[in-house]
């Protein structure tokens, strides 16, 4: 019992140091401990720092939609190369694209051309689309499972990066931009107060087209939903406004243009996009630049419309569509737009940090403002000091000596928690607090059974040095049951649980796995170098 | 200097010849519990039922009348008020827009925001929680799959550490806890959210610890006294592990109890939940799952050797309570 080697009494203590001084940096400011060889910090939770968490979702339906739409003009395109295939009756029904074959000769060499577009997905062994021949002339080719889930997930994985770029604009604090599941991203923005500039921001895809007008059309019509072939209608801000381009329009109608179906130039050609105050007006506009392949398209395909419009277009709706004066050389340009100068400045923001992939939703919305943050971990200190005086006094008064043992263990605890908080670059939160708390209620459990465990024994007449050897020895095995099941709750609500269950969850673990070396091994120590110490014949216990 | 004790040296109750009484009393209780939860409903949070909770701290204590008036001339929905923390504060509960459009949630806070500064000079926004349809379903579902989940898994934690008797009898004990939890939250229509799960996995984690080091001290009776009855052993151990019992929950209504009254509004209902979970899951451990084994059938018969170490080991010779 009294053999406990120098080494090891020296290494704990060492562990505890250690441990407990990772906890330091987190009591000074933080530009103070920057200089500093080691310096992790415990990260605050919006529930105590204050800030917005946004958990949007991706409405992947337009996603879905627009692959299939997509295909569909693959498919034309690769049939019209030559030798021609003739096909007829393309469809996009249902989610699936389906069109005849007007030469059933024709039938492998349409397939061939149809298996080099599609490939393979994820690690199925599927193929991202499947063909199919009906009534052989006709060929249904249909989205498999593993072909959208990818096409979502890369659109998944390039949005969450858009929302990076977007919010980085903003020049907010360390925010936290997360995928969750295979269609969420949660944002996490300390300090941020009015989360209504994020969600303009993020409100919007951004996808900007510039494409030709048709100005042939017949606007009888076009008034009545009648695209011409390659065309398709968009609606116009207003007939009235300027750059309309068609004249006898009728007027009871509401106003749209029909546009060529494939872009000159998109927002992915652009390098730059900023606000200006427009030379002649001073309204706010937004100017862009083209990178030197867009810039050298732009400039051919105007040159060869001159006196024709074209159409700004931006999440399908028509922004204006100016005339084209004389070619466009440079690759830069304004886009006048009636804007304010927010919604100018957060055009050219959403502009440069490219379109969304996929249009995002806010479907949980949670802010905390910096008061009541501030409140709630002066509340949180506050609660947590009390707390310990309170214990410490009463396992004071109950077990004197080994009770005062005990009271080390667990303001170590505490601080050693903070320490394995701080090197997993964890974050405290509100519940995280109460679950400090909650384990220096614990932590002391393991104290109360041991010393029970040694008044029974020296009740039962055993010598001080027999009962406090059984003490630790019996207890131990009872406090390994009772941490592994506290532990599987603990684990359960960090698997399962959500926001602040998690939270409660993190300190929780530490805390049990922490608890368990500070109450026996760490007081185990101390009682065995009192003991060897005195010797003494009784205890006070 | 002399210690406390607050459980004396010679304390034997007779907890088992106790056991119809109690079994009766719990019954009463968690059908009652359960009836109040049916009948009167919880106060789910917009964790679980979606819409948009703003806190609101004013100057003044306002009149909570002249705030619903003010919110009400909105027309954005029935609100629900609520003094939080104090009387300076206030938790206003509106129904989530109906409407697609991302931005309504925003338009109905800001409308919110802006009628009440403009009515109550000094009023300043706390917090706003918005949680839609489709999230709170999952929080729902998530919640109640974490509760199963911590269950089932104590329970066959305790089947494999023990016999299957203490694994029935300790769910049973738990799910009486989270009952009577559930009850009282009903009884007192504090606003069941998010941290009031954390809180029930909490009190499900505390009050497993709880029975276990009872279930633990009858296991090792079980082998040191193989003749005695089990109605003897089973007194014995829940009077052998009283004073840790009494000792370890009155430390942690301590720490709770600092918590309830310095831990700030925000907590408060966690604490709440906790505070009862402790109580309810000392009495259960006591009264319930221990005095349970005895109607499942527990024997003392020798059985094969589960893994905990026999207690043979240690070599010594008990001597019985009566001995002392």
């Amino acid at each position: 019992m009294l053999d406990f080697p120098r080494w090891k009494v020296l290494s704990i203590f060492g562990f505890l140091a250690v441990l407990m001084a990772l906890a330091i940096p987190s009591f000074f400011p933080e530009d103070m401990t920057k200089g500093w060889p080691v310096h992790p910090r415990i990260n605050l939770g919006l529930d105590l720092a204050g800030g917005s968490y946004l958990l949007l979702e991706a409405d992947t339906s337009q996603l879905v939609t627009d692959r299939v739409n997509l295909m569909s003009d693959s498919v034309a395109t690769a049939m019209r190369k030559a030798p021609r295939i003739d096909v007829g009756d393309i469809t996009t029904d249902g989610g699936k694209v389906s069109f005849m074959l007007r030469n059933v000769a024709q039938l492998e060499d349409a397939r061939q051309r149809l298996s080099q577009m599609t490939t393979g997905a994820q690690m199925t062994g599927q193929r991202d689309w499947d063909i199919q021949v009906v009534d052989s002339t006709r060929f249904v080719i249909t989205p498999t499972k593993a072909g959208v889930d990818e096409a979502i997930d890369s659109a998944m994985s390039g949005a969450t990066e858009v929302v990076r770029r977007r919010i980085d604009s903003l020049g907010t604090r360390e925010p936290t931009i997360i995928r969750q599941g295979a269609t969420r991203i949660v944002v996490q923005v300390p300090g941020l107060q009015d989360p209504t500039a994020l969600k303009e921001l993020l409100g919007k895809t951004a996808k900007l087209e510039f494409k030709l007008v048709d100005t042939t059309a017949d606007t009888a019509k076009l008034a009545v939903g009648q695209s011409p072939i390659g065309d398709q209608i968009l609606p116009y801000p207003s007939a009235a406004g300027r750059g309309f381009p068609y004249v006898g329009y009728p007027a009871n109608k509401p106003p749209v243009i029909a546009v060529r179906r494939a872009a000159i130039i998109t927002g992915q050609d652009l390098t730059d996009a900023r606000v200006q105050n427009d030379s002649q007006t001073n309204a706010p506009v937004v100017a862009f630049q083209f990178n030197t392949e867009g810039g050298k398209r732009f400039a051919r395909t105007t040159q060869e419309n001159v006196n024709k419009p074209f159409a700004i277009i931006l999440d399908g709706s028509v922004i204006s569509a100016p005339n084209i004066e004389g070619p466009i050389l440079g690759g830069s340009g304004v886009i006048q737009g009636g804007f304010t100068f927010q919604s100018a400045n957060d055009l050219a923001i959403q502009l440069k940090s490219g379109a969304l992939p996929v249009a995002l939703k806010v479907i949980e919305e949670r802010t905390v403002g910096p008061e009541l943050g501030k409140d709630s971990i002066d509340a949180g200190i506050k609660a947590s000091i009390i707390a310990v005086i309170l214990v410490v006094l009463f396992m004071l008064v109950t077990y004197g000596r080994f009770g005062l043992y005990a009271n080390y263990a667990v303001v170590i605890n505490v601080l050693v928690i903070m320490g394995v908080l701080a090197v997993l670059n964890g974050t405290l939160t509100l519940p995280g607090i109460a679950g400090f708390v909650l384990t220096i209620g614990t932590a002391v459990d393991a104290n109360v059974l041991i010393n029970e465990r040694i008044r029974e024994e020296r009740r039962r007449g055993r010598s001080v040095m027999q009962s406090v050897e059984l003490g630790y020895k019996e207890a131990s095995r009872t406090i390994f049951e009772a941490n592994m099941t506290h532990a599987i709750s603990g684990v359960v609500m960090l698997l399962l649980g959500s926001g602040p269950v998690k939270g409660f969850a993190v300190v929780l673990l530490i805390g049990i796995a922490t608890s368990v070396f500070t109450a026996v091994t760490f007081t185990r120590m101390l009682v065995v170098l009192w003991l060897r110490k005195h010797r003494p014949q009784t205890i006070n216990i | 200097m002399r210690l406390l004790k607050i459980v004396p040296d010679d304390t034997n109750i007779d907890f088992v010849r106790l056991r119809y009484w109690a079994f009766g009393l719990t019954t009463l209780l968690t059908i009652a519990a359960v009836a109040l939860v049916f009948i009167h409903r919880l106060n789910m949070g917009v964790d679980f039922v979606g819409g948009i909770m703003i806190e609101e701290k004013f100057m003044v204590a306002p009149s909570v009348d002249k705030v619903r008036k003010v919110v009400d001339d909105l027309k954005v929905g029935e609100a629900s008020l609520q003094q939080v923390g104090g009387p300076t504060t206030l938790s206003i509960r509106l129904p989530r827009p109906e409407s697609n459009d991302p931005a309504a949630t925003n338009q109905v806070v800001e409308k919110v925001k802006a009628a009440l500064a403009a009515n109550f000079a000094g009023a300043q926004f706390s917090k706003q929680d918005a949680v839609s349809g489709k999230v709170s379903g999952e929080l729902v579902w998530n919640g109640i799959l974490a509760v199963v989940v911590a269950v089932l898994l104590i329970g066959l934690f305790a089947i494999f550490r023990f016999e299957w008797q203490f694994g029935v009898s300790t769910v049973v004990a738990i799910m009486h806890d989270v009952l009577m939890t559930l009850g009282f939250f009903a009884l007192t229509q504090l606003e069941f959210d998010l941290n009031i799960v954390a809180a029930v996995l909490t009190i499900i984690g505390y009050s497993i610890n709880d029975k276990i080091v009872i279930d633990d001290r009858i296991r090792e009776n079980m082998r040191r006294y193989r003749k005695m009855d089990m109605r003897e052993i089973i007194n014995l151990s829940v009077n052998e592990t009283l004073p840790r019992t009494v000792m370890t929950s009155l430390t942690i209504l301590l720490a709770l109890v600092a918590l309830l009254i310095f831990g700030g509004h925000v907590l408060r209902g966690f604490t709440a939940a906790m505070i009862l979970g402790v109580i309810v899951g000392t009495y259960s451990s006591i009264y319930v799952s221990s005095s349970l084994l005895i109607t499942l059938g527990l024997r003392a018969e020798p059985t094969p050797d589960k893994p905990g170490k026999p207690n043979a080991a240690t070599g010594a010779e008990r001597v019985g309570p009566g001995n002392n």
